[in-house]
């Protein structure tokens, strides 16, 4: 048949879109129960960085839980989920996967988002972990910030969808993240998070009652980005936190 | 007897230094400065180019017969884009970890036009054998340049190579930074890749004035 007939392209079309369709569907359903499953490791792996749990060697690592072992951990580790919704707080064991941008996305439509909390126990220490969400410069970013009763921070973890290597994208290394640990999300009363600052003259972050932590070079928006998802997560958790705090 | 003939040995590395797609072609530029700020990312980003490259070539050599030429751009387009998102789906099954190290540079192989570039030029015109040699050759030569200018871009930039830190700690000021020297926080930005590839141009045709164009 003449390759340039229009019936003849029609009919490659076709038949190039239901073949590379079949086998694209065929993977994506074959591969969905993995990759689900993966997800849900990397989670359970986040939260438990966040408070600490997990296999950092040297002072530039970051090592989560083993994936083999990360399920019993989690369990081990993590003593009770809840979830905030309005004023209730039920308690959920699958509270962990709760999807915090649809969550999230609700309160733009006025609805009751549902939030979730982690309660974890380590070495008779009491963590209230809880997700956050926000924007980086080119695309979502989100992690997990670790506070004990007086709503000092413990260990945060950081990550992102496209942030650029070598700048943004630099949210997740250790000397970064190792920063937020000690620092108050409290000002006095005031619920004030914490705001990643240019030039505070403080880059080892030795001073701990400032609510600031030194930018990272080159990310200014990433680094606003990350200050504003702080600062969100205070204010929609406020009254979760002010019943720990003042009980 | 040598595996490949020596017609088809240049395949692979003539697209290494004399007939490089980022440095003589001048193809592929985009990517190469947008991912080059880490050379772990430049390995990844390399190594990916070479199995959509050495794969896509021999599906479009395979077709290149039953293509309608009015639509063979978009074919070339599908054929690309589904086998990116074959390698995303078997990384983030198989290899979760390293898929997430991807995910910011999957898309952009898509838009790699050394990659359409070949289909177009070689793969059309070319048998299955000879066509997966041409795409390994240029997407090795395409990498072996992402590879230079990510080290001299990690190293300069942050002191660190794949993440280790190998100048010292420039907070505490050990190592090179007790004497005085600071990471060039330039080289992590783009137009600094643009600069290093400019110079490894550069550097290529001085050493090989027949590189350099009469006009």
């Amino acid at each position: 048949m003449n390759r340039d007939n229009n019936i003849y392209t029609v009919l490659f079309a076709c038949a190039m879109v239901i073949v590379v369709g079949s086998i694209l569907a065929y993977l994506a359903s074959a591969l969905s129960g993995k990759i689900k499953e993966n997800e849900r490791f990397e989670k359970q792996q986040n939260i438990l960085y966040a408070m600490g749990v997990n296999e950092n060697e040297d002072e530039g690592s970051v090592n989560f839980v083993p994936t083999d072992v990360v399920e019993q951990e989690f369990t081990t580790y993590i003593t009770k989920q809840l979830v905030i919704e309005g004023d209730k707080i039920t308690e959920n064991d699958e509270a962990y996967l709760i999807d915090l941008k649809k969550e999230l996305d609700k309160l733009k439509n006025g609805a009751t988002p549902k939030l979730p909390v982690y309660v974890g126990d380590k070495d008779g220490e009491t963590f209230y972990i809880v997700p956050m969400y926000g924007k980086g410069l080119w695309d979502a970013i989100w992690g997990f910030m670790a506070l004990d009763k007086n709503m000092i921070v413990q260990g945060v973890y950081f990550d992102h969808k496209a942030e650029t290597p070598g700048l943004g994208a630099n949210i997740k290394q250790r000397y970064f993240m190792d920063d937020f640990t000690g620092e108050s999300i409290l000002n006095g009363d005031n619920y004030t998070g914490i705001k990643v600052i240019k030039g505070n003259n403080d880059p080892v972050n030795n001073i701990k009652d400032d609510n600031e932590v030194d930018a990272l070079a080159g990310a200014t928006i990433t680094g606003n980005g990350v200050s504003a998802m702080i600062s969100k997560t205070v204010t929609l958790y406020k009254d979760y936190f002010e019943s720990i705090r003042t009980q | 007897m040598a595996i490949l003939s020596k017609k088809d040995s240049k395949l692979i590395l003539d697209p290494l230094a004399d007939n490089n797609p980022i440095t003589i072609q001048v193809l592929g530029i985009c990517s190469a400065l947008a991912i080059t700020a880490e050379l772990k990312a430049s390995i990844v980003m390399a190594l990916s180019v070479v199995f959509v490259m050495g794969l896509g070539n021999v599906v479009i050599s395979l077709l290149r017969n039953v293509i309608p030429s009015k639509i063979r751009i978009i074919v070339q387009l599908v054929v690309v884009a589904a086998l990116v998102i074959v390698v995303d789906q078997v990384l983030k099954a198989y290899a979760y970890t390293l898929s997430k190290t991807l995910a910011v540079f999957v898309g952009l192989i898509i838009t790699n036009c050394i990659i359409m570039g070949r289909f177009e030029a070689f793969a059309l015109g070319n048998g299955v054998k000879r066509s997966f040699l041409d795409g390994i050759g240029n997407a090795a030569g395409y990498g072996l340049i992402l590879i230079i200018v990510g080290f001299f871009r990690e190293l300069l930039g942050s002191g660190t190579l794949l993440g280790y830190a190998v100048l010292g700690n420039p907070i505490e000021k050990t190592g090179l930074y007790a004497i005085g020297y600071e990471n060039n926080g330039f080289m992590l930005l783009s137009p600094m890749a643009l600069i290093v590839v400019g110079l490894l141009i550069w550097v290529q045709r001085s050493r090989n004035p027949a590189l350099i164009e009469e006009n």
